[in-house]
C-alpha cells in the first residue's frame, strides 16, 4: 500500500513524433489528457508541422514551454511539480534520444519521483524508413554543430571514418539552435575538413539526403556527395546518411525511393 | 635653407637605395635631451634652421606637449643628409620618442620600426632607470645602438669639475652601457655592438648648444675633451657648435654604425616574425625585397583631421602604392590604400610610392590597430605582439558630461584604445560609465584632455583606482567544473608560478606561436618541468593552461573551448573580477560527451570557468598590488621631510646618497599610495624636489587590509558585496 501512496504521481516522458500534432501514440495523447501540468520543449528537436497553439488546441490543454535553462540549471521547477500531481513532459521524437532527458529521468527518481516514458516515432528509425537502408548495418550517429567562431569541431567526421572502417554506415543529425542547419551547409563543413585532412576522395562518397521524415512531402535523395552539394531539398529539418558498402537491396532501394544514380548498381561503393 | 620640394625630391630618389636607408629611434630616461637632440638632426637636413632647432621643439608639436615640457607621442620624421666623408645622400628615418615612463607604450612600439637607435645619457644623471628600461627593449627587438652622452656643459659649468674628473665621468656613463648591453645580448656584445669611444660609436656633446665630438673626427676637426672644456668654461660655445656641429658629429655616426635594413632585416625578422622563413614572403623579408609581396607592420595609429587615421609603421617588403587592396591580421576584409607618405615633423608629403626597408605613413586603413600585420597575402602569418614591458596600474572611470555625447564617447572611446594598445577600455553602454586603464596618472589625465581637446567631446572623470591582480599562494584543487547539461566534467588545479617562469612570460620573449620545441626550451630554462612544459597549450596574461591528460577522445575539439573559458577567468578572477596573474592552471582530468552537440561552447566555457574559480578559492586566493620604484632628489635639507613623506605611504627607503649638498633617495611604494605625491612632495621641499618612478611590478597586498580592498572594488564594480566562496560557483 506504501509503495502506491509513494508513487501516485509520476513524470511522464511523452515522445510525440516526427511531424506534427498527429503524430502522438493514442496512449501518449490519454496521459496527457489525464495530467494536470503539461512542459513541452523544443531545443533538442523540433516539430516543423505544427506550433504550440495548436498542440494545446487538440490536446484541449495548457501547455507550458520550458528552454533549456529550465531543464539543465533548473529543473527543481519540473520535479518538484511531478511529485504533487501527474506532469507530461513532452518532446518531439522519441523522449529518451536526447541525453539530456535521461539526466532529468535520473534527477527526477533520484528525488524520489518516479517515472515513466511513452515512445514517439523518431528520426533514427524514420530515416531507415524512408531511405530503405537496412537497421543492421548502422555505426554512430553524431551531430554536426555549427561552427563557433572560427573552432570547427571535427568529431563528427571521426565518427563517420570510423563507421566506414567498420564498414557501418552514419546518421547526421543537423544543429538545430537558431536556424536548423541544412543539408548542404552540413556537407559543406564535413567538406571543409576534409579538405584540410587531405582526403580529396571524400567527395565522391554517397550521400543520402532527407528532408521533413514524417510529413506528407518527405524528400529523399541519394547522391555523390559532390553531385548533391547544391541539390535544394526544401524547409527544414534535414539530416542524411553517408552510407558504407551497400548490399545488393540497399542499392535497390535507393534507386527506388532516392533517386540515386544507377551506376551505384556497377560500383564498388 | 632648402626648400621642402627639393629635399623631398631627393628624398623620393633614395627610398629604393636600401644601403642609404637608417631607421633610427632616439631614446633616453626623461630630460635626458632626446627631443633638443632630434631638432638639431632635422636641422642637418637643412629643414629648419640651425638657430630654431632646439628651442621651438619642433618634434614636440602637440599644444600638451609644449605645454608640460615633455615628450608624450613617439614623432616621424625623415631627414636627408650628405655624408662628407663619401659625398653621399643618406635618408634616415628617425623617430623621437617619450622618456617619461607613462608613455613608454610609444617607445616599445617604435623600436619594431627601427634597425639603430642613439641612446641619449645625461652626463651629469649618468644612466638611469628609464635608460635601462629603453635600451632592453631595443636589444630585444635586435635594435642595434650607439651612445650620444648629452648635456657635456653641466659638467663643466654646473658641477664645475675638472678635467680628469670629467674624462673619468664620461667613461663610467660608457662602461655602464656596456655591462648592460653585455647583460643582456652577450653575443652581441661580443661581435660587434659594444660601444666604443676609439671606433666612434659614442659621441659627447650638448645638444642645448649644438656641438658634439668623437674621437675619430677628432683629427679633421681638431677638437678634443681639452678643447671642450676650455670651450665652454670661456663661454665660447658657439665658436664650439661651428667647429664641431653636433648633427654632423651624430649623422656619421648613424650612417657609420648603425645598420641600413638589408643588414638589419636579417638578423630582426627571425626575431620578430615566426613564420616559416624558406616562404617566399619570408625570404622577401629578410632581403628586404621591393619586389615582393607588402607586408607592413603598424607600430602607431594617430587621427588625422582631414584624412580619418593615419597608420603609421615599417614596410619590411614590397612596394606599398595608392589604390591597393590591402589584408590586415585578423580581419577577414581588404582595405583601399588612399595615400603613402612621409613625415617631416608634423606635416604630412605624399609620395606616389614607397619601397621596402622604410618607415612611413598610410591612410586608408580604417580596420588596423597598432601592432596589425598588413599584408598583400592573405591569412599572412602574423608579426609577434609588440608587448610592452609594464601593463596598467591605473584606472579612471570617464562619463559624457552631455547627453548627447553618449554614442560619440563610446567612439571615441573605441579609437583611443586602437591609437594606444597600452591602455585598455571597458565599454558600459548601459551605466554610460566607462572604465580606462593606463600606465599611470598622467597617462590617463593625458588621455583625458585628448578627448575633450582632439576628440572635443566634454566629459567627467573620476578619481583614479589602483588595477590589482588576483593571485595564488599555494596548490589549489582538483575542483569539478560540470557543464550546464551536466554531461561534461572538467577537473582542474592551480599552482603558482614560479617568479623566473613569470618574468618569462612578462618579457614576452615567450609566445605560443614560436616552434614548440623552442617554447618548451624557454620554460624549462625558466625552471618549469619537462613534463609541464611540454603540456602548455595556451599563454594569456602572464599565466599559463597546461594540459595534464593523456589521449581523452574529443578533447583537441574541445581544447580551443576550454582555452576561451581559462582566458575569461585570467581576465577576471573569483575575488574581485580584477585579471589574474602568475597562475599555472592544469587539467587534470575531463570526461565528454560522445556527441559533439552536447560539449558546444555554452556548456564547456561556463564549466571550465567554475572548475577554474573553485581550485582558486580553494587555496588562500590574494590580492597583489602595483608597486612602484621612486627616486627623489632635493636639497640634503629636505632628507627628513621625503622619507617621512615616503613611509607615511607605505612606502620603503631603498638607498640614501649625498652628494655636493644634494640628497638621492631611492625607495619603493604601492601605488594606491602614490596619487597626489607629486603635490605633497613639492610642498614637503617647497617645489626643490626632482622625482620620477617606474612601475616594478606586483607584490601581494598585505593581509590586513585584504578583506576591505576586495569589498571596495565589489561595490564600485556593482557585485555582490561579500568575499566570494567556493559554494558561488559550484
Ligand atoms: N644644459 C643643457 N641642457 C639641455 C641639453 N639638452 C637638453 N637640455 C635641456 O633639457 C631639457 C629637456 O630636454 P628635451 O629635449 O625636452 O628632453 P627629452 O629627452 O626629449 O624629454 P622627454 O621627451 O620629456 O623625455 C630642456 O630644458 C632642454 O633645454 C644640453 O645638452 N645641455
Ligand atoms: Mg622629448
Amino acid at each position: 500500500m506504501i509503495h502506491v501512496l509513494k508513487y501516485l504521481y509520476m513524470l511522464i516522458f511523452v515522445g510525440l513524433g516526427l511531424y506534427d500534432e498527429m503524430d502522438i501514440s493514442i496512449k501518449g495523447l490519454e496521459t496527457i489528457k489525464r495530467s494536470k501540468k503539461v512542459f513541452v520543449e523544443f531545443y533538442t528537436s523540433k516539430m516543423m508541422g505544427t506550433t504550440i497553439d495548436r498542440l494545446e488546441k487538440f490536446y484541449g490543454k495548457d501547455i507550458e514551454l520550458l528552454g533549456r535553462e529550465d531543464i539543465e540549471i533548473r529543473p527543481d521547477k519540473i520535479i518538484e511539480t511531478a511529485r504533487n500531481k501527474d506532469v507530461a513532459f513532452l518532446c518531439a521524437g522519441d523522449p529518451m534520444i536526447a541525453t539530456t532527458h535521461i539526466d532529468l529521468r535520473i534527477r527526477a527518481e533520484d528525488a524520489g519521483v518516479k517515472t515513466r516514458i511513452i515512445h514517439g516515432s523518431s528520426i533514427q528509425t524514420a530515416v531507415i524508413g524512408l531511405s530503405g537502408l537496412q537497421n543492421y548495418k548502422f555505426g554512430r550517429s553524431t551531430t554536426i554543430p555549427r561552427p563557433y567562431k572560427n573552432i570547427i569541431a571535427e568529431s563528427p567526421y571521426d565518427v563517420f571514418k570510423n563507421n566506414l572502417d567498420n564498414n557501418l554506415h552514419t546518421l547526421f543529425l543537423l544543429d538545430i539552435s537558431d536556424e536548423p542547419m541544412t543539408i548542404n551547409e552540413g556537407l559543406k563543413i564535413l567538406l571543409n575538413i576534409s579538405d584540410k585532412r587531405k582526403d580529396y576522395k571524400f567527395k565522391d562518397n554517397l550521400c543520402v539526403g532527407i528532408a521533413r521524415a514524417g510529413s506528407d512531402n518527405p524528400v529523399v535523395k541519394a547522391d555523390f556527395i559532390k553531385d548533391i552539394l547544391d541539390y535544394n531539398f526544401g524547409p527544414p529539418l534535414h539530416t542524411f546518411i553517408l552510407p558504407a558498402k551497400l548490399h545488393f537491396m540497399e542499392k535497390e532501394a535507393l534507386i527506388r525511393f532516392a533517386k540515386a544514380p544507377k551506376e551505384i548498381l556497377t560500383k564498388e561503393t | 635653407m632648402v626648400s621642402r620640394k627639393e629635399i623631398i625630391e631627393k628624398i623620393k630618389m633614395l627610398m629604393d637605395k636600401t644601403e642609404m636607408i637608417r631607421n633610427i629611434g632616439i631614446v633616453a630616461h626623461i630630460d635626458h635631451g632626446k627631443t633638443t637632440l632630434s631638432d638639431n638632426l632635422l636641422a642637418g637636413s637643412g629643414l629648419i634652421s640651425n638657430e630654431l632647432a632646439g628651442k621651438t621643439l619642433y618634434m614636440d608639436y602637440d599644444e600638451e606637449e609644449q605645454a608640460r615640457g615633455i615628450t608624450i607621442n613617439a614623432a616621424n620624421v625623415s631627414i636627408l643628409f650628405n655624408h662628407k666623408k663619401t659625398n653621399k645622400d643618406y635618408l634616415i628615418n628617425l623617430i623621437d620618442t617619450p622618456g617619461h615612463v607613462d608613455f613608454g607604450g610609444d617607445v616599445t612600439r617604435a623600436m619594431r620600426a627601427v634597425d639603430g637607435c642613439i641612446v641619449v645619457v645625461d652626463a651629469v644623471e649618468g644612466m638611469m632607470p628609464q635608460t635601462e628600461t629603453v635600451l632592453k627593449q631595443a636589444l630585444k627587438e635586435n635594435v642595434k645602438p650607439v651612445l650620444f652622452v648629452n648635456k657635456v656643459d653641466r659638467l663643466i659649468n654646473e658641477l664645475k669639475i675638472d678635467k680628469k674628473d670629467m674624462q673619468y665621468r664620461l667613461a663610467k656613463v660608457i662602461e655602464e652601457v656596456n655591462k648592460f648591453i653585455k647583460n643582456i645580448q652577450e653575443e652581441k656584445y661580443k661581435s660587434g655592438w659594444k660601444i666604443n669611444p676609439a671606433d666612434g660609436s659614442v659621441a659627447f656633446g650638448s645638444a642645448l648648444y649644438k656641438w658634439a665630438i668623437s674621437i675619430p673626427m677628432l683629427e679633421k676637426t681638431g677638437i678634443g675633451f681639452n678643447e671642450v672644456y676650455d670651450y665652454c668654461r670661456s663661454g665660447r660655445m658657439e665658436e664650439l657648435s661651428e667647429k664641431s656641429r653636433l648633427y654632423n658629429i651624430i649623422l656619421d655616426m648613424v650612417i657609420e654604425h648603425l645598420p641600413n635594413p638589408l643588414v638589419s632585416q636579417k638578423r630582426r625578422v627571425p626575431t620578430i616574425w615566426h613564420g616559416d622563413l624558406d616562404s617566399d614572403v619570408g625570404r622577401s623579408m629578410l632581403n628586404c625585397d621591393k619586389n615582393g609581396p607588402v607586408v607592413f607592420m603598424v607600430t602607431k595609429i594617430v587621427p588625422d583631421p582631414h584624412s580619418g587615421e593615419v597608420a603609421t609603421g615599417r614596410l619590411f617588403s614590397g612596394t606599398i602604392k595608392r589604390g591597393m587592396e590591402l589584408y590586415i591580421s585578423g580581419v577577414n576584409k581588404t582595405n583601399k590604400i588612399q595615400q603613402v607618405g612621409i613625415y617631416m615633423g608634423p606635416d604630412r608629403f605624399e609620395i606616389e610610392e614607397i619601397f621596402a626597408g622604410n618607415i612611413i605613413a598610410v591612410i586608408g586603413l580604417k580596420d588596423a590597430i597598432v601592432g596589425s600585420t598588413v599584408s598583400s597575402i592573405k591569412d599572412m602569418f602574423p608579426f609577434e605582439e609588440i608587448r610592452h614591458v609594464s601593463e596598467p596600474v591605473v584606472t579612471v572611470a570617464v562619463e559624457a558630461k552631455n547627453m548627447k555625447d553618449l554614442p560619440r564617447l563610446i567612439e571615441v572611446l573605441r579609437e583611443i584604445s586602437k591609437e594606444d594598445p597600452t591602455i585598455q577600455v571597458q565599454i558600459d553602454e548601459e551605466s554610460g560609465e566607462h572604465l580606462i586603464s593606463g600606465m599611470g596618472e598622467l597617462h590617463l589625465e593625458v588621455i583625458g584632455h585628448k578627448i575633450e581637446r582632439d576628440k572635443k567631446v566634454p566629459i567627467i572623470t573620476s578619481e583614479p583606482i589602483v588595477v590589482y591582480r588576483e593571485g595564488i599562494t599555494s596548490k589549489g584543487g582538483p575542483t569539478e567544473g560540470v557543464s550546464p547539461n551536466r554531461h561534461n566534467r572538467f577537473y582542474m588545479e592551480v599552482d603558482p608560478l614560479s617568479e623566473s617562469v613569470v618574468e618569462l612570460l612578462k618579457s614576452g620573449a615567450f609566445s605560443m606561436k614560436l616552434p614548440e620545441l623552442e617554447r618548451r626550451k624557454l620554460l624549462m630554462n625558466a625552471g618549469l618541468n619537462s613534463n609541464e612544459a611540454k603540456a602548455v597549450v595556451d599563454e594569456y596574461r602572464n599565466n599559463l593552461l597546461l594540459n595534464m591528460t593523456k589521449g581523452i577522445q574529443y578533447l583537441p575539439e574541445t581544447m580551443e573551448l576550454i582555452i576561451e573559458g581559462f582566458r575569461e577567468v585570467m581576465s577576471g578572477g573569483p575575488l574581485a573580477k580584477e585579471p589574474c596573474q602568475g597562475i599555472k592552471v592544469k587539467l587534470v582530468d575531463v570526461k565528454l560527451h560522445e556527441d559533439s552537440i552536447h560539449r558546444g561552447p555554452a556548456q564547456v566555457i561556463p564549466a571550465v570557468r567554475n572548475a577554474i574559480y573553485t581550485a582558486i578559492l580553494s587555496d588562500n586566493p590574494v590580492l597583489l598590488e602595483p608597486i612602484q620604484r621612486i627616486y627623489i632628489s632635493a636639497p640634503q635639507d629636505y632628507m627628513g621631510e621625503i622619507i617621512r613623506e615616503l613611509q607615511g605611504r607605505r612606502g620603503q627607503v631603498m638607498d640614501i646618497q649625498t652628494e655636493k649638498g644634494d640628497v638621492v633617495v631611492k625607495g619603493i611604494a604601492p601605488v594606491s599610495e602614490l596619487f597626489g605625491f607629486s603635490g605633497s612632495i613639492r610642498s614637503a621641499t617647497e617645489g626643490r624636489a626632482l622625482w620620477n618612478s617606474e612601475n616594478i611590478g606586483f607584490q601581494v597586498l598585505p593581509s590586513s587590509l585584504h578583506n576591505d580592498v576586495v569589498m571596495n572594488i565589489r561595490r564600485r564594480k556593482g557585485m555582490k558585496e561579500r568575499i566570494p566562496e567556493i559554494s558561488d560557483y559550484v
